[in-house]
């Protein structure tokens, strides 16, 4: 035993020793916007979160493949119905020296329940967290919940020592009163990267940890600079002109330029966020409508004429380059409980759509205002231009409403009442399951379960509110993915929503750099390579 | 002369607290700042606690009350964004602005007036039709497309010059300097020319027509007669009388300066306090907003004040007067 941990020891100095040989290697990225803080439970939002995960790290990650692996886990297994218990592993430290321990994943837990913690969502699948010893944590859970692993990858785990000294053992609280959280400016995970110097919105120096666990680490990257750069035309001309070596995202227009221009590339994937339309389905009369005294949109023959009248190749030709990837679903490919049998979309027919409004009694159609952000989602105003474009074939005078993203969620969202008739909305499920998407955006909204609160036309069939429950227990994965297609079975034939397609990522990098584009949009230092 | 700048201090008081009402009255049409803040998982009762907490459902002249007791305490709240307090904010982003502006501003004189002399006194050689006619380009391009030009020419093309940000600055107490780096004066020279260049134009034409205005007097007539050298004549008797209106607009463009870096600063992503505004209404991040708009109101008012004082110095007539008269 001793034998092997010193041969472990010997082999680990080695590596080492060669990292360090080598020369210094700086990698430049740059983003649109900028992390909004550095506390890892003070908001729940991809760039944020991806950004910290070069910083801080949770029981588990995705890897290159997106695949749950162990992180600060070694394993984990679902001893009770209820308890999940993760093994840490050994001999890992956070960038101040100190030991992790299960206390630390205890105060974690912890912390996501505090005032400031946008991540109560987290917090809400933990009943409790208990230290059996120093390297066992049991997880309790409300209800049996087979996917626990999959929503822990964004829950990153703080030095409870370190929060004690400099008083962040709360989450940092944007309402105020909480001035100048330690943990706001200043990190110490367990990452492979420390951060050296933050400006916030300007810049931010992060150095190699040179005692990060995983030896193995693919990155060569000894210095990374990031900066935010909101201008489209800024970042494109900031990656040609050789000033940095990834900059995301880039407009789809642009890749040509991007291809013809020396020494660098466009790199694009399929993201797993889908774009859908949707429709107010709940009120009795449209807010935004000349039809008065009934709404269209109950009606399912109307829905279904839509989903006819509307010509999603059309849409990936003319406004998506040909990127996009059309979608009969409301999920990805890449989402748990996907199924590639179920993603056919209803043929374009506008014949079909002219029979249905007309057996609808519409056949001279209605007017209806659309909302659309145009700042939100790739081509989002264009993609709304085309469709209002495509509804007037059958008669239906579609009044655009696009307007930047502040003000578009300002109006849509629940807090000003789902002030929406028709829409164009976006969803990326957090936990990369279906589950997330059938309570976030399918569930009927009002209930006292809480979910739908994203169901901004009100699609309501309460069947779907008792397999959403089922769903989220059930730890047979035959019969979850059962119940998660009968889910999407109903909402596709009753036409809950039109789900358009899942939109390109679109990435600039440098022919210097190697790096792995996850179809989530995080960008994952850990496979950052600078080419000799 | 202190009633006089007391006056106007009085006076600048009020119209920074009419710019304060007047953003405040706009704020609630520039979208919900929540979603910006929080998560796409977050519930309903969090988003509703996290309005009426940061008094967004009050009414704006709730609103605006609060604002003014707090700033007038030197309080300018809590970035939504950031997660900072705004003067901490703008403490760090002022010396990039006024460092590019001053730059600018003294870019657009010293090219400027000289320009402006050359045109009025050799009305017809052709370098007076081309300093013209590159004056009509640089009045008529918008600011932003002349800074992506020069980034397509001199960044992305030639690769002389950094496409964006300040490069390596030096901290000298609170300040944080890009003069002192190589990096931080190669990253100036692109945003200060585009800055410069409709303020350039502005002033060459504006000393231009003034010194034609001037040769025409019947003082310059005489001194020509005295026989006094063509040089003294131009550049000391017609000069000095053409520099109270340049002063006056130059004076009031340095305000405009800094306000439109805006632009300037989005286009190159120079870290300075238009860039901070721009994406405080991107995100509706009304602490900044609001204290950015007093901010420029305040310089405003500053540089009006100083504009008159100088004035006194260039014109004798002016400082006869304000002595109490003969």
């Amino acid at each position: 035993m001793l034998g092997k941990t010193l041969k472990a020891l010997l082999v680990g100095t080695t590596i080492v020793a060669g990292a360090s040989a080598a020369n210094a290697e700086t990698f430049r990225w740059a983003f649109q916007g900028d992390a909004q803080t550095l506390d890892p439970h003070g908001l729940f939002e991809t760039l944020t979160l991806g950004f910290q995960g070069n910083i801080y790290e949770g029981l588990v990650k995705r890897n290159d493949k997106m695949e749950i692996v162990g992180a600060l886990a070694e394993s984990w297994e679902n001893i009770e119905p209820t308890v999940w218990r993760f093994k840490l592993r050994p001999g890992v430290k956070f960038h101040n020296g100190n030991d992790l321990k299960a206390d630390d994943v205890v105060f974690s837990v912890n912390r996501l329940n505090t005032e400031g913690s946008d991540m109560k969502v987290v917090a809400a699948l933990i009943k409790e967290a208990k230290a059996v010893d120093d390297l066992t944590v049991d997880i309790i859970t409300p209800t049996p919940n087979p996917i626990l692993p999959n929503q822990f990858e964004i829950f990153y785990i703080m030095d409870k020592q370190w929060a004690e000294e400099n008083k962040a053992t709360e989450a940092t609280n944007v309402k105020g009163g909480d001035e100048g959280n330690h943990a706001n400016l200043n990190a110490n995970g367990t990452g492979p990267f420390i951060v050296k110097s933050r400006q916030t919105g300007v810049k931010t120096v992060l150095t190699r940890n040179p005692d990060y666990w995983d030896k193995n680490m693919r990155s060569n990257v000894t210095e990374a600079i990031f900066t935010p750069i909101a201008q489209d035309a800024t970042r494109v001309a900031a990656l040609i002109s050789g000033n940095v070596d990834l900059a995301y995202p880039m407009p789809v227009q642009d890749w040509k330029r991007l291809e013809s221009a020396e020494g660098v590339k466009p790199l694009a994937g399929p993201e797993a966020r889908t774009i859908f339309l949707g429709f107010d389905q709940l009120r009795d009369e449209l807010t935004a409508s000349n039809i008065k005294g009934k709404n269209p949109f109950k009606d399912v023959r109307v829905r279904k004429a839509f989903i006819h009248a509307i010509n999603v190749d059309a849409i990936k030709q003319k406004v998506m380059r040909g990127a996009s990837i059309p979608a009969g679903l409301m999920v990805a490919p890449q989402i748990n409980g996907y199924s590639a049998a179920m993603n056919a979309r209803p043929a374009y027919d506008i014949e079909a759509a002219k029979k249905l409004m007309q057996e609808a009694g519409y056949a001279d159609g209605f007017e209806v205002t659309m909302d659309c952000p145009n700042d939100r989602y790739v081509n989002d105003e264009q993609i709304c231009q085309a469709s209002a474009a495509m509804l007037a074939k059958i008669n239906v005078k579609v009044n655009l409403l696009a307007q930047t993203k502040s003000k578009y969620f300002g109006k849509v969202l629940a807090q000003n009442g789902y002030d929406t008739s028709f829409f164009l909305l976006g969803w990326t499920p957090s936990t990369f399951d279906s589950h997330n998407v059938i309570s976030s955006l399918i569930a009927c909204r009002g209930g006292e379960d809480k979910i739908g609160s994203f169901n901004l036309g009100g699609y309501c069939n309460p069947k779907i509110n008792e397999l959403t429950a089922k769903i989220q227990s059930e730890t047979d994965q035959a019969k979850r993915q059962a119940m998660i297609d009968e889910v999407f079975k109903i909402h596709q034939d009753e036409v809950g929503h039109i789900p358009l397609h899942q939109q390109p990522l679109s990435w600039g990098v440098s022919d210097k750099v190697e790096v792995v584009q996850r179809p989530d949009n995080q960008f994952d230092l850990r496979y950052a390579v600078v080419k000799k | 002369m202190l009633t006089f700048i007391a006056k106007r201090l009085v006076q600048s008081i009020l119209v920074m607290l009419t710019v304060g009402l007047i953003a405040f009255s706009l704020f609630r049409y520039v979208g919900d700042p929540i979603n910006n803040m929080v998560g796409q998982d977050t519930s309903l009762e969090e988003r509703v606690e996290l309005k009426e907490k940061l008094g967004l459902n009050d009414g704006f002249l709730l609103q605006f009350g609060r604002f003014a007791v707090n700033a007038a305490q030197g309080n300018f709240g809590f970035s939504y964004q950031h997660r900072r307090p705004v003067s901490d904010l703008i403490a760090e982003r002022l010396p990039a602005t006024l460092e590019l502006s001053l730059v600018s501003a003294f870019l657009a004189m010293a090219i400027g007036i000289p320009m402006g002399v050359y045109t009025a006194i050799r009305r017809n050689s052709w370098l007076s039709h081309s300093f013209m006619t590159l004056s009509l380009v640089g009045i008529s391009l918008p600011t932003f497309l002349i800074g992506i030009l020069l980034i397509l020419l001199f960044g992305v093309v030639l690769r002389w010059l950094p496409t964006f940000g300040r490069g390596d600055v030096v901290q000298l107490g609170w300040w944080s300097t890009g003069l002192l780096t190589a990096s931080g004066l190669k990253s100036l020279i692109m945003p200060a020319i585009t800055l410069a260049l409709f303020q350039m134009t502005l002033i060459m034409r504006l000393v231009r027509s003034e010194m034609l205005e001037v040769m025409r007097t019947d003082f310059v007539k005489f001194a020509r007669a005295r026989g006094l050298a063509e040089r003294y004549v131009n550049f000391v008797v017609a000069l000095k009388n053409t520099m109270v209106p340049v002063i006056t607009i130059t004076g009031l463009q340095l305000g405009s300066i800094i306000a439109f870096a805006i632009i300037t600063e989005s286009v190159f992503q120079w870290p300075g306090m238009g860039l901070l505004f721009i994406q405080a209404v991107g995100n509706v991040d009304i602490p900044i907003m609001a204290a950015y708009l007093v901010l420029i109101a305040f310089f405003f008012v500053v540089i009006n004040l100083i504009v008159d004082m100088l004035y006194v110095v260039v014109d004798p007539r002016l400082r006869v007067d304000s002595a109490g008269g003969h």
